[in-house]
């Protein structure tokens, strides 16, 4: 065996040298030294993520095919670092709370192992190795939805998690099943030959199976009853790992399948099953956004949106359109973990989730309030803000092909945008707006939580004007 | 370099205003800041203005002047491309006297005033960095930085229904500006038949190369996105309540400048762009903004609120703008830019007037307010002025613009054209109707209260706001050639694309 090729690998292997020195350090060193895991932990994954931005990027196949780093892969997995870096310091402060500490050890081996998942993932090239990358990606989210042991609701989280996921899995597997009877092989390159100018009815409900069990993971509409309920449950850090990162995740490895496998049937048979799952998954994701009144199901409806419109990229089906996700991707990583690091702020040293608790909330507490609402603005896409140039290359990537049914797709996810901004500007109006007598108290957020919503903001402010990101990105993106 | 282009430092100022004010402790030091930056851009307006007809004397005649065009996203060809023309030019000139008068009117503002003149500024910046693109979508951008600080302003500072009115504006001009994205993307995927899209104006015109089928489809799109700003009927109902509950400098600057985006927008891309689709579809808005036209001038009439009353006359002077522009010929558009100069003008100086006397008497209720002839003689006056200019009297800015428009839009020979100029031309006769009703009943009749009799009169930042909205509506009144020869010359180049 050729042991060089384990060298195309250089992200997994490094994310698992990060991961057992994590695990090692839980291990052995002394009941004193604990307390500087999460701080430990998260400097070294900072370490990893900035040596990465520059060093270990690796083009090349291994295991026979089976793997493939190619520059958009490694890209893909430089944003995903990016946002868990953003989610590991969030979290410090969580970790070191009284009922998480003792178990904050398995929070950082089941968090990066998900990750060791997700890059699998989007490297693989063989349907074995996908799964492989998919079910590590999910089963241990799970246990991390359950964290908050003396909730009742955090362990409704997770068994809904585990269910939906396991569920979700077996109908993905269902659906591989019918393609291998197709294509005689797992090779994505085998299979999208075999399918050329396929217009079976195996073939059709094998992309419907397929398409289904990942819906599952991105949660769209009509696989997302689980989203809105975990995301309520789950502790704040693992809701906002899983809204960003795992659906980012999940968001590239769908684009690169169907692009890869898939990719000579588009027009036949999977073009008008994503405008049906879009149109649905925006619109109903923003109804349902509009009446909540808890923040964290909030958010979770509007990344149901959110995940419409990163669809909108895949329909694009071309580099631009893999560009323009992985941008989109990453401008929604910033500014939904600001909002979630606001959130989570503020749970932490009040306990209050709800919206209405949030009135009056510019007078006590104005620099949250404004990072809030920066990351409000970011998400329905006002400019200066990057969201604004996200979803401006997202509708253009979409409509690069000429075709009045893009077009009207585009007019209604643009209608949507819409809807999006009222109940964003809900939020804005109850901090900046709705009188409150008794207001939530004034309060120093600890300086983790402060170092995590400054790099949310400054990237939200930095990362649409500087041009240099999305043309990189655009140079980057093949498949 | 970007920096040797005199146009970028119309966005530089008011975004360094920003950065000062972020940092700012005290009343004072806002106000300072405030003044300077408002001065220096009337400063930096008039620069341009003269060098902008120096360079025209020395006989450049480029379609835009002082240009300039920096790649900002390569993958898309995306630019930051400056450039103005005579109408861009008093465009700006009419943007910086207002946010100068604006500054004065809201001397006072409370609560939180660091926070309001920072909106104020972000406002600001879109509104310049948008009369000075010459790319879709920087100017795109912009439109939008412009639209959304409104939400906050009506929300926190406004008065009366103020969370229905500012959720109900920001939604409308939201939704307008949805269609006009879709509408930009796409002229930009059929700005060249060989695939190098571009999103420049001037070289999308000079290509000329989208289909006239797609222009039938973006012309509507494009038009409606920035009609809805310009309050064409039916997408009008946003200005009267947005108006009436915005705090003073607000609805001065959204009268004003922002209602002028639309406009502007709407000759400059839409008909500018699709030249083909403009003069076949031409008719169905024009029946809209004649509609506007008559329609806001009637409901003014049976308004009480002072600030409906002005914000419905708004609706119907912005619609006669839009009517003028789809005259297509070179009189009537040329008095659609003066109309849009002499009411951004006129209502700033109305939206002041009401927020003084507002603020004094704590009502704009106009059967609660008599004889304040006699109580606060100046602000009546003024008044007396701004009313006299928007029913058109000769000498002063209204009457130009109306004149010009109404004998453009008379130089079509058809029936249609004709019938529907006589109609828009009721509205003078509307527009005086509601204009002497007020004035007669709050400035001329008995004093309704005696509280009243106690107030006072302007104060000397309050007066300065007034007085130099007053010189320049004159100004235009009593020079009206010197704009209307700048604007008619840009709008040669407009008019040169139409298929007549």
């Amino acid at each position: 065996m050729d042991y060089s090729q384990f060298l195309m690998m250089r992200q997994e292997l490094g994310l698992l040298v990060v991961f057992l020195l994590v695990f090692l350090y839980d291990l052995f060193m002394p009941k004193k030294a604990q307390t500087h895991l999460p701080v430990f932990t998260t400097v070294l994954f900072a370490v990893f993520t900035l040596l990465g931005l520059n060093l270990f990027w690796a083009e090349g196949t291994a295991f026979g095919g089976m793997y493939e780093s190619t520059m958009s892969t490694e890209a893909i997995k430089r944003i995903l670092n990016i946002g868990a870096l953003i989610v590991l310091i969030q979290s410090i402060k969580w970790a070191n709370s009284e009922f998480v500490a003792v178990r904050r050890g398995e929070f950082y081996s089941l968090l990066l192992i998900t990750l060791l998942g997700m890059y699998l993932m989007i490297s693989a090239r063989h349907f074995l190795l996908f799964v492989i990358g998919l079910e590590t990606a999910s089963l241990p989210l799970a246990a991390l939805a359950a964290f908050n042991k003396n909730h009742y609701e955090s362990h409704e989280a997770a068994i809904k998690y585990l269910l939906t996921a396991v569920f979700s899995s077996a109908i993905f597997m269902m659906g591989l099943s019918f393609v291998y009877a197709l294509g005689g092989s797992l090779y994505f390159a085998d299979l999208s030959t075999a399918i050329i100018g396929s217009e079976s009815a195996l073939l059709i409900v094998a992309l419907a199976f397929v398409i289904s069990g990942v819906g599952f993971k991105l949660s769209l509409v009509p696989f997302h009853l689980w989203t809105a309920d975990v995301y309520q449950g789950a502790p704040t850090s693992v809701t906002s790992y899983l809204s960003v990162i795992s659906k980012g995740a999940a968001a590239f490895a769908f684009m690169i399948i169907l692009a890869q496998v898939f990719g000579s049937v588009y027009s036949q048979v999977w073009e008008w099953m994503l405008y049906a799952l879009i149109i649905l998954t925006i619109t109903v994701g923003n109804l349902f956004a509009i009446r909540q009144k808890n923040l964290k199901r909030f958010l979770a409806f509007s990344s149901i949106s959110q995940a419409g419109y990163i669809m909108l990229g895949v329909v694009a089906n071309s580099t631009l359109g893999l560009a323009s996700v992985m941008y989109y991707v990453l401008i929604y990583i910033f500014s939904n973990l600001a909002a979630f690091g606001v959130i989570q702020a503020v749970e932490n040293n009040t306990g209050k989730v709800s919206m209405d608790e949030y009135n009056g909330l510019y007078k006590t507490n104005p620099k949250l309030s404004a990072a809030m609402m920066i990351a409000m603005f970011s998400l329905a896409g006002i400019p200066p803000f990057a969201g604004f140039f996200s979803k401006f290359f997202i509708f253009s990537a979409t409509l690069q092909t000429e075709s009045v049914a893009l077009y009207v797709l585009v007019l209604i996810a643009l209608i949507n945008t819409i809807i999006s901004l009222y109940y964003y500007l809900l939020v804005v109006k109850a901090m900046f707006i709705n009188p409150n007598d008794n207001p939530i108290a004034t309060f120093k957020s600890a300086i983790s939580e402060r170092i995590a919503l400054v790099i949310c903001v400054v990237g939200i402010m930095l990362l649409g004007v500087a041009s240099c990101v999305y043309t990189f990105l655009t140079n980057v993106s093949t498949f | 370099m970007i920096w040797d282009n005199i146009l970028i430092y119309f966005v530089v100022i008011p975004v360094l205003m920003l950065a000062g004010l972020a940092i700012s402790k005290s009343m004072a030091q806002i106000r300072t800041i405030c003044v300077i930056g408002a001065s220096a851009l009337l400063a930096l307006a008039a620069y341009v203005t003269i060098a902008y007809l120096g360079e025209r004397a020395t006989g450049n005649t480029a379609a835009m002047l002082f240009t300039g065009s920096w790649m900002w996203f390569e993958p898309l060809n995306i630019h930051l491309a400056l450039g103005v023309d005579g109408i861009s030019v008093v465009m700006l000139i009419l943007s910086s006297v207002i946010v100068f008068a604006g500054i004065f009117a809201s001397w006072k503002i409370d609560p939180l005033p660091k926070e309001y003149f920072m909106w104020f500024c972000l406002l600001s910046t879109g509104v310049f960095g948008f009369f000075i693109s010459i790319d879709m979508f920087t100017m795109f951008m912009f439109y939008e930085v412009a639209l959304i600080p409104m939400y906050l302003l009506i929300g926190v500072w406004g008065s009366g229904n103020k969370n229905y009115s500012a959720m109900k504006l920001t939604l409308m001009l939201m939704g307008g500006s949805a269609f006009l994205m879709l509408g930009i993307l796409g002229i930009y995927y059929h700005s060249s038949i060989d695939g190098n899209f571009t999103m420049n104006i001037l070289e999308i015109s000079q290509n000329n190369a989208i289909p006239q089928d797609w222009q039938m489809y973006l012309f509507p799109m494009t038009f409606v996105g920035f009609g809805v700003l310009g309050a064409m009927f039916p997408f009008h109902t946003w200005s009267p309540d947005g108006h009436a509950s915005a705090p003073t400098a607000v609805s001065m600057l959204h009268a004003g400048v922002l209602m002028k985006l639309g406009g502007y927008g709407c000759f400059r891309i839409a008909i500018y762009l699709m030249p083909y689709a403009a003069t076949e579809l031409a008719w169905i808005f024009l029946i809209l903004t004649g509609i506007s036209v008559v329609y806001g001038a009637f409901s003014a009439c049976v308004q009480t609120d002072l600030k409906y009353i002005n914000a419905y006359s708004s609706v119907s002077h912005c619609g006669l703008v839009l009517f003028a522009i789809l005259m297509l010929n070179t009189t009537a558009m040329t008095g659609a830019v003066m109309q849009m100069l002499s009411h951004g003008l006129m209502t700033a100086l109305f939206f002041a007037l009401i927020g003084m006397i507002y603020g004094r008497t704590h009502t704009r209720d106009i059967r609660q307010l008599g004889g304040l002839m006699q109580i606060m003689p100046f602000l009546s006056v003024c008044y007396v002025i701004a009313g006299l200019a928007s029913l058109g009297l000769p000498g002063l800015s209204g009457f130009v613009a109306e004149m010009t428009i109404f004998v453009g839009s008379f130089e079509h020979t058809d029936m249609f054209h004709r019938v529907f100029t006589i109609v828009a031309c009721c509205s003078i006769v509307i527009t005086a109707v509601y204009i002497l009703r007020v004035v007669g009943k709050i400035l001329f009749g008995a004093v309704q209260d005696e509280h009243h009799r106690t107030l006072t009169d302007a104060q000397w930042h309050e007066r300065l706001s007034t007085i130099t909205l007053i010189v320049c509506v004159a100004a235009i009144g009593c020079f009206p050639s010197f704009f209307s020869e700048i604007i008619r010359n840009s709008f040669l180049t407009i008019i040169k694309v139409l298929p007549l």
